[in-house]
Formats: structure tokens, sequence, C-alpha cells
């Protein structure tokens, strides 16, 4: 359904075309949120949805959201997994309310309207009424009334679904160099789920992808990165944008801190001389990917981010609800055939993740701020004009936000604003 | 008028009864130091070989061993308070840690004190009104003596609200 003019609250004008300005509207605005809804995760994108290790066999199922829809990921006895809204197609009740489970069928607590682990409506008390009276009317087709089924598609043991029924297979949808770094994580061997994190953020889901199109902050913010050479000014380094312009990957290769210049050194605050850990093991990078980065760190459209820092894994899954919070699920992984030495490797390491890690707590305060600071001043704009070399796309300097202006050509394309 | 108890058993029951009042008034000290942001001072509480975790109830129900924080040695627990006094970079707050509900458990084969609490920890951020509930959960906790000195060789933090809200910026 398209939204009406009249459901738009204030003329959505860009202060110019050339994206190095942000209105704010872009993330407060409720009808410009709205619409996302409707055109980006209810529109033509593929939504990570979950990983196949956590539903290995029949029957199992989990919670999880396209946009802030809730839906059930379950697999079938057939071995398909499949997606389809946690709603009841009679009252709309979410009838799913485990985190996890394995089932034979899902039953609406309700009424007790029963699915398939597809989906399918296959039970109705009382269709025909009791004593002669009441129930469906007669040419009801349960067929017509099931729950809304997604379309679902699997790469290397990661679920995307989609609300569009002529989505392109995923690895032309991620385009080829971001399919690669895709390929260099999940690189064919089996996962192994180790937990999860979930935490709110008070800010617009977008500046969640923009944090990971901006490796500018990454070598200003961070301190752990700086000081450890993660990801700094000198590194060899990338922030890539596909063709679109929806999807990126920040790139680095570990470097060794001490052989940075002074000059880098006086610019970045967070830069601390001297600065050792306890535990030396930490920042140690066992070499497993076929790929020259050490750090990688992608942006897929419109909800997932898959992270690759050293030797701590994991995805993020992004469920925005209203413009101004979103709920991020991290769910957090090794391989099977990980001895326990590297299972601990990555549980230390993953101290940097999470909304309490060293990097994880420091990006959820930051988008606080920023989403902070536009809500208490109406009608403002703020900057992206870094790197104008770049206008839009791909960056060979860390000190850009050519990525972030790749992503807005293509949001508004996306949006029609 | 009922006998009295055998001094033996009376012993045992006073002995239990200062080991509960001795690690009340460790977990008392370990809420003072986090709520004074003492953080040397509450990295000292641990023993060399200390395992610390914050942990969600959902991974700790299912085995799963991915934590907030994650701390197997003293050494992380040092470069944790280290950080979070130093370098990390988060809104100014004020924390208050409740222990209560203190039982102990029982005794390792190696000594250690078996024992459990609920906490609960209430943050305020300087711009708002409410103190909000910020972690509820539990600690398991195995506590060694060292020294004239209880110390905790672990503390699982297990916590109830699954979703954190924004970010845990300081232990718990």
């Amino acid at each position: 359904m398209m939204l009406r003019n009249a459901d738009m609250t204030q003329d959505y004008v860009w202060p110019n075309d050339d994206l190095t300005v942000i209105p704010d509207w872009v993330y407060t605005d409720q009808a410009v949120y709205e619409r996302e809804i409707e055109r980006i995760f209810h529109g033509h994108t593929w939504n990570y949805v979950a990983l196949e290790a956590e539903v290995p066999n029949p029957g199992d199922f989990i919670r999880s959201n396209v946009g802030p829809t809730a839906v059930v990921v379950a697999r079938a006895a057939d071995g398909t997994i499949n997606v389809f809204e946690n709603r009841c197609a009679h009252r709309a009740s979410e009838f799913c309310r485990e985190l996890r489970g394995n089932a034979r069928a899902f039953i609406c607590p309700y009424h007790q309207w029963t699915y398939d682990l597809k989906g399918n409506l296959i039970g109705i008390p009382f269709r025909r009424g009791a004593e002669g009276k009441g129930g469906m009317p007669r040419d009801f087709d349960v067929k017509q009334h099931g729950i809304r089924q997604l379309a679902v598609t699997s790469h290397r043991g990661v679920v995307f679904a989609s609300y569009a029924d002529d989505m392109e297979p995923l690895p032309d949808y991620l385009g080829p160099e971001v399919l690669r770094e895709f390929e260099a994580t999940f690189d064919g061997r089996k996962l192994k789920v180790l937990g999860h994190y979930r935490h709110s953020l008070p800010g617009n889901w977008k500046l969640y992808h923009e944090n990971l199109k901006d490796p500018y902050h990454a070598t200003l913010l961070h301190t752990f990165l700086v000081t450890f050479g993660l990801m700094v000014v000198g590194n060899r380094s990338l922030m890539l944008a596909d063709k679109s312009g929806r999807h990126g990957v920040m790139a680095s290769a570990k470097s060794d801190a001490k052989k940075l210049s002074g000059d880098a050194k006086k610019e970045m605050l967070a830069f601390k001389e001297g600065l050792t850990l306890r535990e030396k093991r930490f920042m140690n990078f066992i070499e497993e990917f076929d790929s020259p980065w050490s750090v990688t760190m992608a942006t897929i459209w419109p909800n997932l981010i898959v992270q690759r820092e050293m030797n701590t894994l994991g995805v993020r899954q992004i469920v925005p609800d209203g413009p101004h919070e979103f709920v991020m699920k991290w769910t957090m992984f090794g391989f099977e055939g990980d001895d326990e030495e590297m299972t601990r490797h990555r549980l230390r390491q993953g101290n940097l993740m999470g909304p309490a890690g060293y990097l994880g707590l420091e990006d959820n305060e930051a988008i606080k701020f920023v989403q902070d600071g536009m809500r208490r001043v109406p009608n403002g704009t703020h900057l992206v004009k870094l790197d104008p070399e770049s206008p839009q796309g791909t960056a060979d300097t860390l000190i850009s936000e050519s990525a972030i202006r790749a992503m807005y050509r293509h949001w508004r394309e996306a949006m029609g604003l | 008028m009922q006998p009295s108890p055998p001094a033996v058993a009376n012993d045992r029951r006073l002995e239990a009864l200062f080991l509960h009042r001795e690690i009340e008034e460790f977990n008392n000290a370990y809420a003072a130091a986090l709520d004074d942001n003492r953080l040397t001072d509450w990295a000292e509480m641990f023993t060399d070989d200390a395992f610390y975790v914050i942990i969600s109830r959902e991974n700790a129900d299912r085995g799963m061993p991915v934590g907030l924080i994650y701390c197997e040695n003293k050494g992380m627990i040092y470069d944790r308070a280290f950080a979070h006094e130093k370098t990390e970079m988060f809104a100014p707050r004020y924390l208050r840690h409740i222990i209560g509900n203190t039982q102990i458990l029982g005794e390792e084969a190696n000594g250690d004190i078996r024992a459990r609490a609920n906490y609960v920890v209430v943050q305020v951020l300087y711009d708002r009104p409410e103190a909000k509930l910020h972690q509820v959960g539990v600690y398991h906790d195995k506590f060694r003596r060292v020294g004239d000195q209880l110390k905790l060789a672990e503390r699982r933090c297990v916590y109830d609200n699954l979703l954190v809200d924004n970010a845990l910026c300081l232990p718990v």
C-alpha cells in the first residue's frame, strides 16, 4: 500500500542532492518509519531471520522478526525451513511465546486454531458448531486462511526471509564483493552457536548501519581498536560498498600499533600509549579464514550485521521498534571442530562485543547520544562530508563517510523521499 | 523444659551462622566497592584463578557459555576494571547494588564454599528522573579462604532481564 501524502507530516526536503547533509527527520519521523516497514523490511529485501544451526531438527523453531514483525522460523518434517508471521489468522494473537523449542504443530492458546510447521491452518475447534448451531460459514476455506508465509532462502547456514515473492537469489542480492566477504566468514564449516546477547538501543535503526559504514569513528572512539592496532590509521583497510549502496563491509588488517606515526597518535585521543593488558592472549589473532582481513564488519541490508572481529564471530539482527528505538539480537558462534581452547579464545575475545563489550558498549552509548541530539533540537541536519574524492561508495581510506552517502542514495530510491 | 542440645551441635550451628554472616559482609563490601566505583578494590576481591561471568538466564539454562563479561582469571578482571575506569566511553551514571537472599549451599572437595545470593542493580542517569532497575539476577558463587580473607574463586552472575537496556557499562 502506498502512503498517501496526507499521512506524511511535513515536507521531506533534503538540504542538497549530494547527500553530504542528512536531515534529522530521516531518523525521527513516525510516518517515515512506517514507510520503511512497508517499503524496506516488508519490501524487496532479504531479511536475516536465523542460523540453520538454531533449528537443526524437524520441529525445531525459534521466534524471530522481519523488521518489527514477529515471525516463527520452523523446520518442517521434510527438512525445509519455513518462516511465517507469529500472528493467528483468526484474531491476530501472537501465539508463539517461547524463544525456541520443538513442536509438532503450533496451537494458538486463545481459541486453539492449529497450524503445521509451514504455517498452514490445519485445525479449527467447533468448525461445524455444536449441536447443529454456530460454527464457521460452510464455505470457509482453510487454505485461504493460513498464516502469512514468507519466501525463504539460506546461504552457508544463514537463513533469510522476504515478503517479496520475486526476490533474486541471495548471492545476486549481495553482489560479488560483499558475497566474497560473507563467504570468507561462513566458509563452509558447520556453525556452533555459543549463545546470545539481546539489548534495546534508544536510537534509529539506521544509525547502526551508519556506525559500521563509518570507519572514522572506529579510529577515534574505540581505545581498544586503536591502542591494539585492530583498526587504526595506517592499517591496510577498506570501506567497501556494493554497487547498490545498501550493503557494506568495513575491513582492516591488524597492525602493530607501536609503529604508528607520532602525528597519527596525536590526532587520536583514544590512543593510550603504554596501555597493556594483563591477559596477553586476549588480542591474539589465530588465522583461520581465507581473507586478507583480520577484522570485517559486514552490513547486509536491511537487518543483518556479520561480525568477524579476529576470532570472535557473531551475527546481529536489527529489530526496529519505532523511529527512536530498536532491539539487537546477537548470536555468537564458533565452528564444529573448534577444540575447547579455541572456544575459550572466542569467548575471551567476545569481551569486545555485546552490550557490555569494550567496543559494543561504546557504540551503543554513541548511537544513543546521536538520537538524543536529534530529538532535543527540532528540524536539524548533520554532516557526512568526509572524503569528497569518493562521492558515494567504496573508500580506501578510513577517514571517509562515502559508504553512508551510498546507503542514503539507495534509501532515497527505496523510499521515494 | 526441653533439654539443651549437645555443645557440639551448637558449635556447628554457630559456625554456620558465622560463615553466613561473613559472606553477607563480603557481599556488602562487594556492593560498596562497585557503588563507589572502586573497581580495583572490586578486582581484589577475587582469587588469582577466579572465574567471573555475567550471563543471561537464557544462555545459562541451555549450557551456552557466552557472557556479557567473561573473565577466566584475575588478570582479565583487572583488565575490565582498568578499562571501565580509564578507557571506556559512556555517559556518567550512578549504580546501586542490592544483594540479598544469601544462602550457603555446601562445600566443594577442595574446601571452596558454594553459595548463592540474589542481586538487583539500579541505575540512575544524570538527565533522567527515574532510578531504573538495570539488572536483576542471581550470583552463583564459590568462596575460598586466602589467608584470613574470603575471596571469590567463582562468581557467575545469571541475569533474568534478557533484554539489556542499551549497555551494561559497569560490572555487577
